[in-house]
């Protein structure tokens, strides 16, 4: 047994270059209980961060009662992380949970039985669309729901009510990866795997905390750093991440930097002859307009930027030209920051100067934030087109109004679908309203707070909220639907390497909760959509039959499940698409040959400049004549709009803790994980603290531009001039004081910018000043395991979980994997 | 020679175009993606004329005493709300189109006149005109169903 809240990463079982990860089931079950009292395990996989782990969920008396990892499975061979371990079965069983559908009387929000809330929300939406037509109509969505689910939302939204405005909270995680895959690759899709892992000479992290956002993915890497032959780590983090810790080099760029430290490194590249020019040639277009975009870029000026040392730029980049096999990793701090979708597209460009893109070890993940991040995007619940069509490819759009049987005029597609930023502008202009919010919670997830609460508030909007529990942006709603969860309803959903998993039901959803898929089909029927024949949009009795829909759907498609039945995900691993009669087993890596989807009449987008966003649009796509070649797509250097100031002279950077997920709305109901890191902090260097005369727990106020937030600070580990906080403490369970201050949640200084061409908003830049307010009681909460560490450990307590945090893993060195299977065939 | 004059109406429209970006850029704050990008295309703007400045001390400054000739005016004012937000991107459409096609003519006497500064002096500039019409024409497509059939 290993206390897994002081051990994030578990046991390390080392291995060397090219051989089999081996396995270890990781296992918690309830207090008191062994395996023999559970009556059944029930497959799934984890849905509290985007790494997919396998699982099995102990069911005794019908209640789930516990965890396990799946060894056979390719992603995780047996392991969970602290999250996956205490957070999925009490994220589930907590008495808060939402039993009853709920709407607003008198101004209060009171229980009513499901006939009469389906009933307002149809009256509502009936009345609108007579009015005012689908444009008054806006959904926001999640990265936790099922694929089923998002592919009837999108299904309603675009043939039965034909509105633009449907996006997902992936907007603010993962829009930034879709973007880049498409302007670089033709189309959004993964071209690496984890397996890159077994196999690389060298891993670079881009704005990836790994250690704390997929830690069982980190447990990978630290097992190949165990091993005989360690790769070289390569991190870029502001922070002192775990990651930064074994890093070979860390260069802590300051935050919004990302573009001129990516052009450095590509001009070291050029300059030592580190291109694959041949490759080039043959598989790229654009070369010569990134030679001449980074020409200036030596490594003296992008430490100027930056804020690195010129040497470690070198040092950084000879790995990358001197290894033969390097993974690429990119997430939050390249997503969320200045220029999002340029930089996130030159760490696709370093991979095409080398030539080194579908080959074992040599892989590219832009991951992705959230469990069901990739289903949203594939399914078009994120406004997109499903299975990845153009929406200016009128052929694409014939073709879905076939598959759909209405007409193509119906589907929105005149113009760009509308992102979450812009949705929720129009509903502050008045012009939506009527907003659908499903799985996701805008009230502590958005950026600056204030406004968005007023936006919420407004009477203009009718507000649909559906959810597991009551939360903060629940108590705006006028209706408020209880869902069904994970464990509670089966469906399936795709991790960042494109591995399907299904998830089966265990039990009974409480009360009367039911699943997203049953209250979006109960929509639909009574709203009464229907195909041009007549006949109901919508037939499906439940998830499989959604499913095979979406199989058709996805025929021929990048992202193709044809041969990827729910029969073939029971028993064993999770199955990569593109899974068809082509790849009857999955395919573990995308463009092997060196080919791209940039053909124009398949390709998922024309692309646009980076700089401003503006599409390109057919004719001068066409003109590239990309055939199949991938699109270098370069761009110089724009410092962030919010820079320090004398009256905010701090950069502000917020992002997770290893030990919650999102706004808390699960992880703060598990004990192990809620005592680990219970009350939100603000993070700061030695050389900052003492020049504010703060010290650690000191309670301090930070201030933006849009609001402040008054927290205890934490004396750490970060880069001089920076200050980061998390983002996960929202108001459901603080106490008075914080919930009436709004005193806690990150986004109350967040800047309302976005990214031109991923619409992804910049919660990396801003600037804020901190002054103290009272003297410290106590260190500060935050975790001493992770980034957050203390720079004096001195008299901080620990972060232990204690005999509660304990969980079994049991290693198997020859245990059989998916993964064994595929490096054998 | 013309030249001169309409170097110097190319160099006068760049100015009122970057002036007519920041206008719409206060006017729309409340769009931030509008407001940073105006912000970015005026300094464009700015730096165009700067990039013209050594070509017209060259040639000398010679005025249009033609009072028929087409000029560019900066933008007065801006407008509100959401129709207002389109007819604005619409007039500096149309501003930056004078732009572009003035740029066009004067690349046209460069190659004549064998001009190398000139013609470099339109090779960096010519492109991000077009790309500032482009984000233009993206931001009025998305903008204008929601402006025309909905706005209140
Ligand atoms: S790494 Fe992610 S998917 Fe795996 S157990 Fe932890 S939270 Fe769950």
């Amino acid at each position: 047994m290993v206390d897994r809240i002081a051990d994030i990463w578990g046991e390390r079982t080392p291995f060397g270059r090219g051989e089999h990860w081996p396995v270890r089931v990781d296992q918690k079950l309830a207090d008191g209980l062994v395996e023999t009292d559970i009556d059944r395990w029930v497959q799934s996989a984890c849905v509290l961060c985007s790494n997919g782990c396998a699982c099995d969920i102990a069911v005794k008396d019908d209640r789930m009662v516990g965890i396990r990892g799946r060894a056979v499975d390719r992603v995780n061979h047996g392991r969970l992380g602290p999250k996956g371990l205490f957070g999925s079965i009490p994220g589930m069983t907590s008495r808060q949970r939402l039993t009853r559908p709920m709407i607003r009387v008198d101004g209060e929000l009171v229980a009513t039985d499901w006939d009469t809330a389906m009933s307002r929300i149809v009256e509502r939406s009936r009345a609108l669309l007579a009015e005012k037509g689908p444009l008054s109509h806006g959904f926001y969505t999640s990265g936790q729901l099922f694929l089923e689910e998002y592919y009837a939302l999108a299904v309603i939204g675009k043939a039965g009510i034909g509105t633009p405005h449907m996006d997902g909270n992936t907007r603010l995680c993962t829009a930034t990866a879709a973007a880049a895959m498409k302007e670089s690759f033709g189309s959004d899709g993964q071209p690496g795997s984890y397996l890159d892992i077994d196999d690389c000479d060298a891993v670079f992290l881009y704005g990836h905390n790994m250690a704390e956002t997929q830690t069982v993915l980190w447990s990978r890497i630290l097992d190949r750093i165990a091993g005989p032959d360690r790769p070289f780590i390569v991190c870029v983090d502001p922070r002192m991440t775990e990651v930064a810790k074994v890093a070979d080099v860390h260069l802590p760029v300051r935050p919004g930097t990302n573009q001129a430290l990516m052009n450095g490194l590509m001009r070291e590249l050029f300059v030592n002859g580190w291109v694959n020019e041949s490759w080039v040639r043959e598989h790229t277009i654009g070369v010569d307009e990134l030679r001449a975009v980074v020409e200036p870029w030596t490594p003296e000026k992008v430490a100027e930027t930056c804020g690195v040392v010129p040497d470690d730029v070198r040092r950084a980049a000879r790995i990358f030209g001197e290894s033969e096999r390097v993974l690429s990793t990119v997430l939050q701090g390249f997503y969320q920051s200045a220029q999002a979708t340029a930089a996130s597209c030159q760490v696709n460009n370093m991979h095409l100067l080398r030539g080194m893109i579908g080959k074992p070890g040599a892989g590219i993940l832009q991951m992705n934030g959230q469990p069901t991040a990739q289903n949203n995007r594939e399914c078009g619940a994120d406004g997109d087109l499903p299975a990845f069509p153009n929406w200016e490819n009128p052929e694409h759009v014939r073709e879905l109004a076939t598959l759909w049987g209405v007409d193509a005029d119906v589907i929105p597609h005149w113009a760009p679908p509308t992102h979450a930023m812009q949705i929720f502008r129009y509903v502050e202009q008045g012009s939506i309203e009527f907003l659908w919010v499903s799985a996701t919670n805008p009230a502590v997830s958005m950026p600056q707070l204030e406004r968005i609460r007023g936006i919420l508030d407004q009477d203009s909007v009718f507000l649909v909220v559906q959810d597991l529990y009551l939360t903060e942006t629940a108590e705006y709603a006028d209706v408020v639907l209880p869902a069904a969860g994970w464990g509670e309803k089966t469906g399936t959903f795709t991790n960042v390497n494109r591995t399907v998993h299904l998830s089966d039901k265990a039990v009974d959803p409480p009360g009367e909760a039911r699943s997203d898929l049953d209250i979006f089909l109960d929509y639909a029927a009574r709203m009464g959509f229907t195909k041009n024949d007549g006949s109901p949009l919508l037939t499906w009795q439940g998830p499989e039959d959604a499913y095979h829909a979406w199989q058709e759907c996805s025929r021929g498609r990048p992202c193709d499940y044809t041969s990827i039945s729910y029969d073939r995900l029971r028993g064993g691993s999770g199955i990569a698409w593109p899974c068809n009669d082509e790849n009857p087993d999955g395919l573990t890596r995308l463009y092997r040959d060196g080919v791209f989807p940039t053909e124009p009449g398949y390709c998922e987008s024309f692309g646009h400049d980076l700089l401003t966003g503006a599409t390109v649009g057919e004719q001068a796509f066409r003109a590239l004549e990309t055939h199949g070649k991938a699109v270098i797509k370069s761009a110089e250097y724009a410092p962030p709009h919010e820079e320090p100031s004398t009256e905010f002279p701090l950069r502000y950077t917020t992002g997770r803790t290893a030990y919650h997920f999102h706004t808390r709305t699960k992880t703060a109901r598990s004990r192990q994980l809620n005592r680990a890191a219970p009350t939100a902090w603000v993070e700061m260097s030695q050389t900052d603290a003492a020049a504010l005369g703060l010290v650690e727990g000191d309670i301090a106020r930070v201030t933006s531009r849009r609001g402040e937030i008054i927290v205890p600070v934490r004396v750490g580990d970060m880069r001089e001039g920076t200050v980061f906080a998390p983002f996960h403490y929202g108001y459901f369970d603080a106490s008075t004081e914080v919930a009436d201050a709004h005193a806690s949640a990150a986004n109350e200084l967040t800047v309302t910018e976005w990214d031109p061409v991923s619409k992804q908003p910049l919660f990396k830049n801003a600037a804020v000043r901190i002054g103290k307010v009272a003297d410290a009681v106590g260190p500060s909460d935050a975790p001493t395991t992770t980034a957050s560490r203390p720079a004096f450990a001195g008299a901080i307590r620990l972060t232990i979980g204690g005999p509660d945090a304990e969980a079994s893993g049991v290693v198997d060195r020859d245990a059989w994997t998916a993964d064994r299977a595929d490096a054998l065939s | 020679m013309m030249l001169p004059v309409y170097l110097g109406l190319l160099q006068k429209a760049e100015q009122a175009l970057a002036a007519s970006y920041r206008k719409v850029a206060d006017g729309h704050g409340a769009e931030p993606d509008v407001y940073h990008l105006c912000q970015t295309l005026a300094k464009q703007c700015d730096q165009h004329e700067q990039a013209l400045a050594p070509v017209i001390q060259r040639y000398g400054e010679q005025p249009d005493d033609e009072p028929e000739r087409l000029h560019a005016v900066e933008m007065s004012e801006t407008r509100t709300g959401p129709v207002g937000l389109i007819r604005d991107l619409q007039d500096l459409y149309v501003l930056a189109s004078m732009v572009d096609v003035t740029w066009m003519m004067i690349k046209q006497a460069a190659a004549g006149l064998r001009d190398d500064q000139l013609t470099k002096v339109v090779g960096e500039c010519e492109g991000q005109i077009k790309v500032q019409l482009n984000w233009l024409t993206t931001r009025m497509k998305q903008a204008a169903p929601q402006a025309l059939i909905i706005a209140r």
